[in-house]
Protein backbone atom coordinates (compact mmCIF):
# COMPACT_ATOMS: atom_id res chain seq x y z
CA UNK A 1 0.00 0.00 0.00
CA UNK A 2 1.09 3.93 -0.22
CA UNK A 3 1.68 5.35 2.62
CA UNK A 4 -0.32 9.01 3.54
CA UNK A 5 1.06 12.04 2.35
CA UNK A 6 3.99 13.62 4.65
CA UNK A 7 6.66 16.04 4.23
CA UNK A 8 10.35 14.78 4.84
CA UNK A 9 13.45 16.95 5.58
CA UNK A 10 16.69 16.17 6.94
CA UNK A 11 18.19 17.27 10.12
CA UNK A 12 21.50 17.80 10.33
CA UNK A 13 21.98 17.19 13.99
CA UNK A 14 19.94 15.81 17.11
CA UNK A 15 18.81 20.02 18.02
CA UNK A 16 17.77 20.29 14.75
CA UNK A 17 15.83 17.01 14.97
CA UNK A 18 14.19 18.22 18.05
CA UNK A 19 13.18 21.58 16.19
CA UNK A 20 11.73 19.93 13.24
CA UNK A 21 9.96 17.34 15.43
CA UNK A 22 8.17 19.80 17.51
CA UNK A 23 7.45 21.86 14.25
CA UNK A 24 4.92 19.66 13.06
CA UNK A 25 2.08 18.08 15.34
CA UNK A 26 1.91 14.13 13.86
CA UNK A 27 6.21 14.21 13.26
CA UNK A 28 7.63 11.01 13.29
CA UNK A 29 11.63 10.57 12.94
CA UNK A 30 13.03 8.60 9.93
CA UNK A 31 16.31 6.52 10.67
CA UNK A 32 16.24 3.11 9.43
CA UNK A 33 12.97 2.80 8.70
CA UNK A 34 12.39 -0.50 9.66
CA UNK A 35 9.47 -0.14 11.71
CA UNK A 36 8.12 2.58 10.41
CA UNK A 37 7.66 2.79 7.02
CA UNK A 38 6.12 -0.97 6.94
CA UNK A 39 4.07 0.46 10.06
CA UNK A 40 3.11 3.25 7.22
CA UNK A 41 2.70 1.08 4.07
CA UNK A 42 0.00 -0.82 6.14
CA UNK A 43 -1.27 2.34 7.58
CA UNK A 44 -1.20 1.44 10.73
CA UNK A 45 1.35 4.94 11.43
CA UNK A 46 0.49 8.02 9.92
CA UNK A 47 2.51 10.74 9.67
CA UNK A 48 2.32 14.31 8.71
CA UNK A 49 6.02 15.03 8.99
CA UNK A 50 8.97 13.01 8.97
CA UNK A 51 12.19 14.04 9.95
CA UNK A 52 15.31 12.11 8.93
CA UNK A 53 17.99 11.62 11.44
CA UNK A 54 20.33 9.00 8.96
CA UNK A 55 22.46 11.97 8.20
CA UNK A 56 23.35 13.48 11.89
CA UNK A 57 26.93 11.32 12.12
CA UNK A 58 26.78 12.26 15.96
CA UNK A 59 24.02 9.54 16.70
CA UNK A 60 26.11 6.47 14.80
CA UNK A 61 28.88 4.23 15.86
CA UNK A 62 30.19 2.19 18.34
CA UNK A 63 32.74 4.08 20.98
CA UNK A 64 33.96 2.57 23.88
CA UNK A 65 35.09 4.40 27.70
CA UNK A 66 36.83 1.75 29.81
CA UNK A 67 33.99 -0.76 30.32
CA UNK A 68 31.03 1.58 29.20
CA UNK A 69 30.63 0.99 25.90
CA UNK A 70 28.16 3.77 23.74
CA UNK A 71 26.34 2.70 20.56
CA UNK A 72 24.74 5.85 18.61
CA UNK A 73 20.70 5.32 18.02
CA UNK A 74 21.37 5.77 14.54
CA UNK A 75 23.52 2.32 14.44
CA UNK A 76 22.41 -0.04 12.00
CA UNK A 77 22.16 -3.63 13.34
CA UNK A 78 24.61 -4.79 11.03
CA UNK A 79 27.09 -2.38 12.61
CA UNK A 80 26.22 -3.12 16.18
CA UNK A 81 26.66 -7.18 14.77
CA UNK A 82 30.25 -5.79 13.45
CA UNK A 83 31.77 -3.70 15.88
CA UNK A 84 35.08 -5.31 17.10
CA UNK A 85 34.64 -3.60 20.26
CA UNK A 86 31.25 -4.96 21.50
CA UNK A 87 32.56 -8.50 19.87
CA UNK A 88 35.24 -8.46 21.71
CA UNK A 89 34.41 -6.52 25.28
CA UNK A 90 30.30 -7.22 25.42
CA UNK A 91 29.22 -9.39 22.61
CA UNK A 92 25.66 -9.65 23.59
CA UNK A 93 24.74 -7.22 21.72
CA UNK A 94 26.68 -7.78 18.51
CA UNK A 95 25.36 -11.00 18.91
CA UNK A 96 21.62 -10.33 19.01
CA UNK A 97 21.67 -7.66 16.19
CA UNK A 98 23.28 -10.51 14.28
CA UNK A 99 20.10 -12.50 14.00
CA UNK A 100 17.22 -9.74 13.90
CA UNK A 101 15.41 -10.59 10.56
CA UNK A 102 17.68 -10.82 7.75
CA UNK A 103 20.76 -9.26 5.95
CA UNK A 104 19.01 -6.49 4.44
CA UNK A 105 16.63 -5.82 7.45
CA UNK A 106 20.24 -5.32 9.12
CA UNK A 107 21.63 -3.13 6.46
CA UNK A 108 19.04 -0.31 7.42
CA UNK A 109 17.41 -0.94 10.60
CA UNK A 110 18.82 0.84 13.75
CA UNK A 111 19.11 0.15 17.19
CA UNK A 112 17.59 2.97 18.46
CA UNK A 113 14.81 2.81 15.84
CA UNK A 114 14.31 -0.41 17.15
CA UNK A 115 13.74 0.39 20.54
CA UNK A 116 12.00 3.10 20.18
CA UNK A 117 9.54 0.73 18.06
CA UNK A 118 9.27 -0.92 20.97
CA UNK A 119 8.10 -4.11 19.22
CA UNK A 120 7.09 -7.06 22.01
CA UNK A 121 8.91 -9.53 19.61
CA UNK A 122 11.92 -7.52 18.67
CA UNK A 123 15.24 -9.25 19.67
CA UNK A 124 17.30 -5.76 21.50
CA UNK A 125 14.54 -5.72 24.72
CA UNK A 126 15.65 -9.09 25.90
CA UNK A 127 19.54 -8.16 25.53
CA UNK A 128 18.63 -4.74 26.87
CA UNK A 129 17.26 -5.77 30.04
CA UNK A 130 19.64 -8.31 30.54
CA UNK A 131 22.53 -5.99 30.21
CA UNK A 132 20.91 -3.31 32.40
CA UNK A 133 21.59 -0.71 29.62
CA UNK A 134 21.37 2.89 29.84
CA UNK A 135 18.88 4.37 27.26
CA UNK A 136 20.19 8.01 26.47
CA UNK A 137 17.47 10.40 25.32
CA UNK A 138 17.28 14.28 24.28
CA UNK A 139 14.31 16.41 24.29
CA UNK A 140 14.48 20.24 23.67
CA UNK A 141 14.37 20.94 27.39
CA UNK A 142 17.56 18.69 27.79
CA UNK A 143 19.22 15.22 27.75
CA UNK A 144 18.37 12.43 30.69
CA UNK A 145 19.04 8.89 31.06
CA UNK A 146 16.26 6.12 30.79
CA UNK A 147 17.30 2.35 33.01
CA UNK A 148 16.49 -0.41 30.67
CA UNK A 149 14.17 -1.84 33.51
CA UNK A 150 12.06 1.73 33.05
CA UNK A 151 11.92 1.49 29.30
CA UNK A 152 9.61 -0.65 28.10
CA UNK A 153 6.15 0.33 29.42
CA UNK A 154 4.01 -1.55 27.29
CA UNK A 155 3.18 -3.17 23.79
CA UNK A 156 4.80 -0.86 21.44
CA UNK A 157 5.32 1.78 24.55
CA UNK A 158 8.22 3.65 26.15
CA UNK A 159 9.23 5.63 28.96
CA UNK A 160 10.45 8.11 25.97
CA UNK A 161 8.29 11.20 25.92
CA UNK A 162 6.45 12.67 23.01
CA UNK A 163 9.28 15.86 21.42
CA UNK A 164 12.21 13.51 22.94
CA UNK A 165 14.47 11.07 21.10
CA UNK A 166 17.25 8.23 21.90
CA UNK A 167 20.33 9.42 20.61
CA UNK A 168 22.49 6.31 22.32
CA UNK A 169 22.38 3.33 24.32
CA UNK A 170 25.11 2.72 27.21
CA UNK A 171 26.11 -0.97 27.93
CA UNK A 172 28.92 -2.53 30.88
CA UNK A 173 31.34 -4.31 29.83
CA UNK A 174 30.30 -8.24 30.17
CA UNK A 175 31.33 -11.94 28.49
CA UNK A 176 29.72 -14.18 30.25
CA UNK A 177 26.28 -13.67 28.06
CA UNK A 178 24.15 -15.69 25.63
CA UNK A 179 20.68 -15.10 23.44
CA UNK A 180 18.70 -18.06 22.75
CA UNK A 181 15.84 -17.16 20.41
CA UNK A 182 13.06 -19.50 18.94
CA UNK A 183 13.08 -17.37 15.59
CA UNK A 184 9.39 -17.38 13.48
CA UNK A 185 10.37 -18.53 10.13
CA UNK A 186 8.58 -16.56 8.07
CA UNK A 187 8.63 -13.44 9.92
CA UNK A 188 12.62 -13.57 11.36
CA UNK A 189 10.69 -12.49 14.87
CA UNK A 190 11.35 -13.75 18.32
CA UNK A 191 8.37 -16.33 19.46
CA UNK A 192 10.59 -15.93 22.43
CA UNK A 193 13.83 -14.89 23.19
CA UNK A 194 15.81 -14.90 26.21
CA UNK A 195 18.96 -13.25 27.25
CA UNK A 196 21.42 -14.15 30.14
CA UNK A 197 24.44 -12.13 31.61
CA UNK A 198 26.12 -14.08 34.19
CA UNK A 199 28.91 -13.35 36.27
CA UNK A 200 30.76 -16.74 37.41
CA UNK A 201 33.10 -16.42 40.55
CA UNK A 202 34.19 -19.55 42.68
CA UNK A 203 32.23 -21.62 40.73
CA UNK A 204 28.57 -19.88 41.71
CA UNK A 205 26.08 -16.98 40.62
CA UNK A 206 27.67 -14.29 41.91
CA UNK A 207 25.55 -11.86 39.51
CA UNK A 208 22.69 -12.75 37.04
CA UNK A 209 20.58 -10.87 34.79
CA UNK A 210 17.52 -12.73 32.51
CA UNK A 211 15.60 -10.43 29.84
CA UNK A 212 12.64 -12.07 27.83
CA UNK A 213 11.17 -10.99 24.44
CA UNK A 214 8.16 -12.36 22.52
CA UNK A 215 6.67 -14.00 25.39
CA UNK A 216 4.35 -11.56 26.91
CA UNK A 217 2.90 -7.77 25.85
CA UNK A 218 6.49 -6.28 26.46
CA UNK A 219 9.89 -7.50 27.31
CA UNK A 220 10.36 -8.47 30.89
CA UNK A 221 13.07 -9.57 33.58
CA UNK A 222 13.11 -12.40 35.55
CA UNK A 223 13.87 -11.20 38.89
CA UNK A 224 12.49 -14.23 40.93
CA UNK A 225 14.99 -16.37 38.69
CA UNK A 226 17.90 -14.32 38.98
CA UNK A 227 17.83 -14.40 43.05
CA UNK A 228 16.98 -18.39 42.84
CA UNK A 229 20.67 -18.74 41.35
CA UNK A 230 22.43 -16.24 43.21
CA UNK A 231 25.00 -18.45 44.93
CA UNK A 232 24.50 -21.68 43.10
CA UNK A 233 26.54 -23.25 40.50
CA UNK A 234 25.01 -23.04 37.19
CA UNK A 235 24.72 -27.09 36.66
CA UNK A 236 22.64 -28.56 34.13
CA UNK A 237 20.60 -30.21 37.49
CA UNK A 238 20.37 -26.56 39.39
CA UNK A 239 19.36 -24.83 36.28
CA UNK A 240 16.61 -27.30 34.95
CA UNK A 241 14.96 -26.79 38.67
CA UNK A 242 15.08 -23.33 38.37
CA UNK A 243 14.12 -22.71 34.82
CA UNK A 244 10.67 -24.72 35.71
CA UNK A 245 7.34 -22.82 35.53
CA UNK A 246 9.14 -19.07 35.38
CA UNK A 247 6.06 -17.21 34.05
CA UNK A 248 2.47 -18.04 34.13
CA UNK A 249 1.04 -18.67 30.89
CA UNK A 250 -1.74 -16.43 31.93
CA UNK A 251 -0.07 -13.56 31.55
CA UNK A 252 1.51 -14.24 28.02
CA UNK A 253 0.45 -14.38 24.64
CA UNK A 254 -1.02 -16.82 22.84
CA UNK A 255 -1.68 -16.23 19.09
CA UNK A 256 -1.62 -17.70 15.83
CA UNK A 257 1.89 -18.68 16.10
CA UNK A 258 2.08 -19.81 19.41
CA UNK A 259 -0.08 -20.39 22.53
CA UNK A 260 0.75 -19.02 25.75
CA UNK A 261 1.18 -22.68 27.41
CA UNK A 262 3.99 -22.93 24.88
CA UNK A 263 5.07 -19.85 24.86
CA UNK A 264 5.69 -20.72 28.86
CA UNK A 265 7.53 -23.93 27.80
CA UNK A 266 9.83 -21.59 25.62
CA UNK A 267 10.55 -19.16 28.30
CA UNK A 268 12.02 -22.08 30.98
CA UNK A 269 13.83 -24.02 27.66
CA UNK A 270 15.66 -20.84 26.51
CA UNK A 271 16.08 -19.26 30.06
CA UNK A 272 17.88 -22.94 31.17
CA UNK A 273 19.86 -22.54 27.53
CA UNK A 274 21.19 -18.79 27.93
CA UNK A 275 22.33 -19.51 31.21
CA UNK A 276 24.11 -22.22 30.58
CA UNK A 277 25.71 -21.14 27.95
CA UNK A 278 26.66 -17.71 29.33
CA UNK A 279 27.92 -19.17 32.65
CA UNK A 280 30.33 -21.22 30.41
CA UNK A 281 31.64 -17.80 28.73
CA UNK A 282 31.59 -16.14 31.88
CA UNK B 1 -1.58 19.77 -2.12
CA UNK B 2 1.49 17.28 -2.92
CA UNK B 3 4.40 18.55 -2.79
CA UNK B 4 7.70 16.54 -4.67
CA UNK B 5 11.11 17.42 -3.72
CA UNK B 6 14.24 16.99 -5.98
CA UNK B 7 16.74 14.03 -5.56
CA UNK B 8 20.03 13.45 -7.28
CA UNK B 9 20.44 9.14 -7.42
CA UNK B 10 23.63 7.45 -9.48
CA UNK B 11 21.61 4.28 -10.84
CA UNK B 12 23.80 1.81 -12.18
CA UNK B 13 26.50 4.23 -12.69
CA UNK B 14 23.93 7.15 -14.22
CA UNK B 15 23.31 10.26 -12.34
CA UNK B 16 19.73 10.62 -12.33
CA UNK B 17 17.60 13.66 -11.12
CA UNK B 18 14.20 13.14 -10.14
CA UNK B 19 11.21 15.39 -8.29
CA UNK B 20 9.25 12.45 -6.42
CA UNK B 21 6.76 12.87 -3.77
CA UNK B 22 8.11 12.16 -0.31
CA UNK B 23 6.43 9.13 -0.10
CA UNK B 24 7.34 7.50 -3.15
CA UNK B 25 8.89 3.97 -2.51
CA UNK B 26 12.77 3.78 -4.20
CA UNK B 27 11.21 0.01 -5.13
CA UNK B 28 8.35 2.61 -7.17
CA UNK B 29 10.76 4.84 -8.77
CA UNK B 30 12.90 2.73 -10.13
CA UNK B 31 10.40 0.46 -11.88
CA UNK B 32 7.73 3.22 -12.93
CA UNK B 33 10.06 6.41 -13.27
CA UNK B 34 13.28 4.66 -14.65
CA UNK B 35 11.47 1.95 -16.26
CA UNK B 36 13.93 -0.52 -14.46
CA UNK B 37 11.85 -3.03 -14.21
CA UNK B 38 14.15 -6.34 -13.03
CA UNK B 39 13.60 -5.28 -9.57
CA UNK B 40 10.44 -6.78 -8.22
CA UNK B 41 7.64 -6.21 -5.40
CA UNK B 42 6.46 -9.53 -4.19
CA UNK B 43 4.65 -8.49 -0.95
CA UNK B 44 3.53 -5.46 0.81
CA UNK B 45 5.23 -6.38 4.03
CA UNK B 46 9.06 -6.24 3.20
CA UNK B 47 9.33 -10.06 4.07
CA UNK B 48 9.71 -11.18 0.44
CA UNK B 49 13.31 -9.33 -0.85
CA UNK B 50 11.91 -9.73 -4.71
CA UNK B 51 12.95 -6.13 -4.63
CA UNK B 52 16.72 -5.80 -3.53
CA UNK B 53 19.18 -3.28 -4.61
CA UNK B 54 22.37 -2.41 -3.28
CA UNK B 55 22.22 1.12 -1.81
CA UNK B 56 26.09 2.33 -1.39
CA UNK B 57 27.05 -1.40 -1.43
CA UNK B 58 24.56 -2.52 0.61
CA UNK B 59 21.58 -5.19 -0.11
CA UNK B 60 18.18 -3.57 1.01
CA UNK B 61 14.52 -3.76 0.45
CA UNK B 62 13.62 -1.04 -1.59
CA UNK B 63 10.06 -1.51 -0.90
CA UNK B 64 11.16 -0.24 2.56
CA UNK B 65 12.95 3.17 1.82
CA UNK B 66 11.85 6.20 0.42
CA UNK B 67 13.50 7.28 -2.78
CA UNK B 68 14.00 10.70 -0.72
CA UNK B 69 16.36 8.52 1.65
CA UNK B 70 18.44 7.34 -1.44
CA UNK B 71 18.91 11.03 -2.41
CA UNK B 72 23.09 11.01 -2.99
CA UNK B 73 23.65 7.82 -2.80
CA UNK B 74 24.74 5.10 -5.39
CA UNK B 75 22.07 2.49 -6.16
CA UNK B 76 22.77 -0.66 -8.40
CA UNK B 77 20.16 -2.87 -9.52
CA UNK B 78 19.79 -6.31 -11.20
CA UNK B 79 20.11 -4.18 -14.44
CA UNK B 80 23.61 -2.81 -13.54
CA UNK B 81 25.09 -5.85 -11.88
CA UNK B 82 26.52 -7.80 -15.27
CA UNK B 83 25.57 -7.27 -18.88
CA UNK B 84 24.17 -9.51 -21.49
CA UNK B 85 27.53 -10.76 -22.85
CA UNK B 86 29.54 -10.47 -19.24
CA UNK B 87 27.27 -11.88 -16.72
CA UNK B 88 28.28 -11.04 -12.99
CA UNK B 89 29.20 -14.52 -11.34
CA UNK B 90 26.45 -15.06 -9.11
CA UNK B 91 24.27 -14.85 -12.38
CA UNK B 92 26.35 -17.10 -14.14
CA UNK B 93 26.05 -19.64 -11.16
CA UNK B 94 22.09 -19.20 -11.57
CA UNK B 95 22.46 -20.16 -15.80
CA UNK B 96 25.06 -22.69 -15.35
CA UNK B 97 22.67 -24.60 -12.05
CA UNK B 98 19.39 -23.58 -12.87
CA UNK B 99 18.91 -21.43 -10.14
CA UNK B 100 15.58 -20.20 -11.00
CA UNK B 101 11.96 -21.86 -12.25
CA UNK B 102 9.72 -18.84 -12.80
CA UNK B 103 12.63 -16.46 -11.61
CA UNK B 104 10.23 -14.00 -10.21
CA UNK B 105 12.69 -13.50 -6.76
CA UNK B 106 16.11 -14.59 -8.83
CA UNK B 107 16.68 -10.25 -8.96
CA UNK B 108 16.28 -10.02 -5.34
CA UNK B 109 18.45 -13.61 -4.63
CA UNK B 110 21.06 -12.34 -6.90
CA UNK B 111 21.27 -9.23 -5.35
CA UNK B 112 21.42 -10.85 -1.93
CA UNK B 113 23.98 -13.43 -2.96
CA UNK B 114 26.24 -10.75 -4.73
CA UNK B 115 26.38 -8.39 -1.57
CA UNK B 116 26.83 -12.04 0.92
CA UNK B 117 29.70 -12.57 -1.54
CA UNK B 118 31.40 -9.54 -1.45
CA UNK B 119 31.85 -9.64 2.03
CA UNK B 120 32.66 -13.35 2.10
CA UNK B 121 33.83 -15.08 -0.93
CA UNK B 122 34.03 -18.96 0.49
CA UNK B 123 30.79 -18.76 2.44
CA UNK B 124 29.69 -22.53 4.18
CA UNK B 125 26.10 -23.87 2.73
CA UNK B 126 24.56 -22.62 6.46
CA UNK B 127 26.47 -19.00 5.73
CA UNK B 128 24.58 -18.76 3.03
CA UNK B 129 21.32 -20.61 3.76
CA UNK B 130 21.01 -17.70 6.59
CA UNK B 131 22.18 -15.22 4.31
CA UNK B 132 18.96 -15.88 2.18
CA UNK B 133 16.65 -15.90 5.17
CA UNK B 134 15.05 -12.26 3.63
CA UNK B 135 14.44 -13.48 0.62
CA UNK B 136 11.62 -15.85 -0.06
CA UNK B 137 11.08 -18.39 -3.30
CA UNK B 138 7.83 -19.87 -4.08
CA UNK B 139 8.91 -22.67 -6.75
CA UNK B 140 10.59 -24.04 -3.64
CA UNK B 141 14.26 -23.86 -5.65
CA UNK B 142 16.64 -23.01 -2.57
CA UNK B 143 18.44 -26.20 -3.36
CA UNK B 144 19.78 -24.79 -6.85
CA UNK B 145 19.70 -20.92 -5.08
CA UNK B 146 22.29 -22.21 -3.00
CA UNK B 147 24.10 -24.12 -5.57
CA UNK B 148 23.90 -21.84 -7.98
CA UNK B 149 25.87 -19.36 -5.47
CA UNK B 150 27.96 -21.71 -3.95
CA UNK B 151 28.91 -22.19 -8.05
CA UNK B 152 29.55 -18.68 -7.90
CA UNK B 153 31.97 -18.63 -5.25
CA UNK B 154 33.76 -21.37 -6.62
CA UNK B 155 34.26 -19.40 -9.63
CA UNK B 156 35.53 -16.02 -7.48
CA UNK B 157 37.69 -17.67 -5.60
CA UNK B 158 39.15 -20.09 -8.32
Amino acid sequence: MITTEFSYQKAGSVDEALRLLAAAPDSALLAGGHSLIPSMKLRVTAASALVDISGVAALKGVSRAGDTFRIGASTTHRDVAESADLRSGSPLLAEVAGVIGDPAVRNRGTIGGSLAHADPAADYPAAIIALGAQIEVAGTSGSRTIAADDFFTGTFETAVAAGEMITAVTVPAATGVAYEKFVHPASGYAVVGVAAVVTVAGGTISSLRVGVTGAGPQALRLTGLESALAGKTADDATLRSACSGLVAAGDLVGDHQASAAYRASLVDTLARRAIARAAARG
Amino acid sequence: MTTTMAIKVTVNGETRVADVEPRTLLVHWLREDLALTGTHIGCDTSQCGACVVHVDGRAVKSCTMFAAQADGCAVTTIEGLGAADALHAVQDGFWEEHGLQCGFCTPGMIMTAAELLARNPDPSEAEIRHALEGNLCRCTGYHNIVRAIQHAAKGATA
